[in-house]
């Protein structure tokens, strides 16, 4: 398998490319897709390419997301692109209580085949309304799968894997990301929604994480290793279904965990993964699960106070010294 | 519009079985053998037997909380409904769903919803699906007066006009968005008025009057077949119980509940014209009572007998690849 290095974006359009060539089910809709190809460029060229298969809606997210459910029930497979995974807020009814439940509450007669695309995630001084993480409400949310990726191998293996899906699946990608380059097979290549991926191995803490949180974890890693300590970093890749026989293993070896994610920290989806490492692997731990999140306030403007909010790669490093700390360090 | 004797003399029945399924819905309720809530379209036969009958089996519905009468409609077979109703294995969600959230989906029903106005942009993404598959089916969403008052009911009727999607949005308006008289909510006054603002088509008819609201959905069908785009139809009724069964109706009088009954009703409105035109006998008439009855009666024994699902059973049907 040839592998070239392109970015998070051009990853996306592969993906998108390769599974509209094969599927004439799939299509695009959302706000802003054809004049310039999307605001992060990520669908340039495929309005040309597949004319009348990216359609740009009217500003209604409600009917936008709706509408991809009402198609996804009726032979279509829809990528809806939600412009900002800060806007499902306005599409939550459609989201939570028709995509996520039509399946469930018939009885199994229909099936939602649709794929919701949210761009999230901080650091582009974009303030409250469109930098936020919020992934934790939708694995809230039985009958969906949650997707959150890092690398561009990971958005297009996991970008056919959703659109191929059955079931609905929300993909958030971080926006801070788009630009990230890293190899990534041509052609054919998709990785299975639920596996996560072990991104650096190492034997003394566990650091599970995903998104953008991976590559900071990573750095984090590096100064870690120069202190001799080394960080196993699992990249989760998929939170619903989550890979929790991963994360065993891992802790099994290092008997430390920390979770970090850029979603601020009360009720965040670390809480859950420290939960169910508290309550499946007591007898493994040296110390208790630590978590690392954003501060609990929504996302200010101003560049220094958001880069305080944020988890930063020196707040990782910091978590883990703690953490290895508390039981006299290193045996 | 034109309707052999015998074509009508099938959409009496289709009346007749309605309410009868809807009374005998009230009657198990009241015996505590529903559990939850329901909601009965009485009164309110016309609208959905007249929209569905303009329906080809390919087409899409999606229906409302108030859904029994358009799943009759459409064709649903009643004992799986009652089956539903009672929370059986057998019923058509499993025991699932219950009367908010039944459906049939290979006769295009796409789903009663518990949430008012949750299926606007459900059907126009029917709609839009029709479009992308080249195909001359139509989607048709029920609503109500209380509805129309819901965002969704905006950005799927301006989605839908915008693309000139194969949607028919059909009101049924019984002038109380559950216990509030919609003159007191309905900016504007009228449904069917606000379809100008979408450069669609809009009409009221008398909702009570099968021939009427046939006629409306037909034309509105004809248009979307054609790719003409969507169309509001909204049929002015009533409904004769409460908003809920148990509800106490205390923003309404019983006079003029009973106002609506006898002479306007819906199904005896459409006897009388049976007997004038069609021929319906006493008789007659009787042979397609006794029909409904032992449909009903069936229906209700099959679920009545029908095994309840093991709780584990709750745990299934949530992923196609869990």
């Amino acid at each position: 398998m040839t592998t070239r290095e392109i970015s998070c974006s051009s990853a996306v359009m592969e993906a998108l490319t390769e599974e509209m060539e094969r599927d004439p089910a799939v299509f695009v809709i959302g706000e802003d897709l054809t004049a310039q190809g999307g605001i992060f460029g990520q669908f340039t060229g495929l309005p040309e390419r597949f004319p009348g298969r990216i359609i740009d809606a009217p500003i209604s997210e409600t009917a936008i997301v709706g509408a991809g459910v009402g198609a996804a029930l009726t032979g279509m497979r829809p990528l809806v692109d939600m412009h900002f995974a800060d806007f499902v807020t306005t599409a939550m009814d459609e989201i939570v209580n028709q995509m996520a439940k039509i399946r469930y509450m018939f009885g199994g007669q229909a099936s939602v085949p649709m794929v919701l695309w949210a761009p999230d995630g901080g650091g582009l001084r974009a303030a409250a309304h469109h930098s936020q993480c919020l992934e934790s409400w939708f694995v809230h949310t039985p009958g969906l799968k949650v997707v959150s990726p890092s690398e561009p191998a990971d958005v297009k293996g996991l970008l056919k894997a959703a659109l191929r899906d059955d079931d609905p699946v929300i993909f958030f990608q971080h926006k801070r990301l788009f630009a990230q380059k890293g190899p990534v097979p041509e052609g054919e290549y998709v990785i299975p929604i639920g596996k996560a991926e072990v991104k650096r191995p190492g034997r003394d803490i566990s650091i599970i994480t995903y998104s953008r949180m991976t590559y900071l974890s990573l750095e984090a890693a590096k100064i870690l290793s120069e202190k001799g300590i080394e960080a196993e970093v699992i990249d989760l890749r998929t939170l619903k279904p989550l890979d929790f026989p991963l994360i065993a293993e891992s802790v099994k070896k290092t008997y430390r965990a920390m979770v970090v994610h850029e979603a601020c920290l009360t009720g965040g989806f670390g809480a859950e993964i420290a939960a169910r490492i508290g309550e499946e692997l007591f007898d493994w731990l040296d110390a208790p699960v630590t978590r690392i999140g954003a501060k609990d306030v929504p996302m200010p403007f101003n560049p220094a106070m958001e880069d305080f909010v944020m988890p930063q790669t020196k707040d990782i490093v910091e978590g883990a010294l703690r953490l290895i700390g508390r039981d006299g360090g290193l045996k | 519009m034109k309707l052999s004797k015998n074509e009508k003399l099938a959409l009496y029945e289709r009346m007749l079985t309605v309410r009868a399924f809807e009374e005998k819905a009230g009657e198990l309720f009241k015996q505590n053998l529903i559990p939850g809530f329901i909601h009965l379209s009485i009164g309110e036969e016309a609208s959905s037997v007249g929209t569905c009958s303009a329906l080809r089996p390919d087409d899409y519905v999606a229906s409302t909380h108030r859904g029994h009468g358009h799943l009759i409609a459409k064709g649903a077979d009643t004992a799986r409904m009652f089956a539903e109703l009672l929370a059986r294995r057998v019923g058509y969600c499993k025991g699932k769903g219950g009367s908010m959230h039944i459906a049939d989906f290979s006769l295009g029903i796409l789903g009663a919803n518990g949430v008012v106005g949750g299926g606007f942009p459900i059907t126009v993404g029917a709609g839009l699906s029709i479009k992308l598959r080249k195909t001359d089916q139509v989607a048709v969403v029920f609503f109500g007066d209380g509805a129309a008052n819901r965002g969704t009911f905006h950005e799927a009727a301006n989605m839908a006009a915008a693309f000139k999607l194969p949607v028919l949005f059909v009101c049924e308006n019984n002038f109380y968005a559950s216990t509030t008289p919609s003159s007191h909510t309905l900016a504007g006054g009228s449904v069917a008025e606000r379809a100008k603002g979408y450069g669609m088509p809009g009409v009221a008819v008398d909702g009570n009057d099968l021939l009427a609201v046939r006629q409306a959905v037909e034309e509105a069908v004809a248009r979307a077949r054609k790719g003409e785009g969507p169309s509001i139809v909204e049929n002015q009724t009533y409904r004769y119980r409460g908003h809920f069964e148990g509800d106490p109706q205390k923003y309404r009088t019983s006079d003029e509940i009973e106002s609506h009954k006898g002479k306007k009703d819906p199904i005896a409105r459409f006897k009388a014209h049976l007997a004038k035109s069609a021929g319906l006998t006493a008789s007659k008439d009787e042979e397609i009572r006794a029909r409904v009855a032992s449909l009903i009666e069936d229906s209700v024994r099959f679920a009545m007998e029908a095994p309840l699902p093991r709780p584990e059973e709750a745990l299934e049907d949530l992923y196609v690849n869990a």
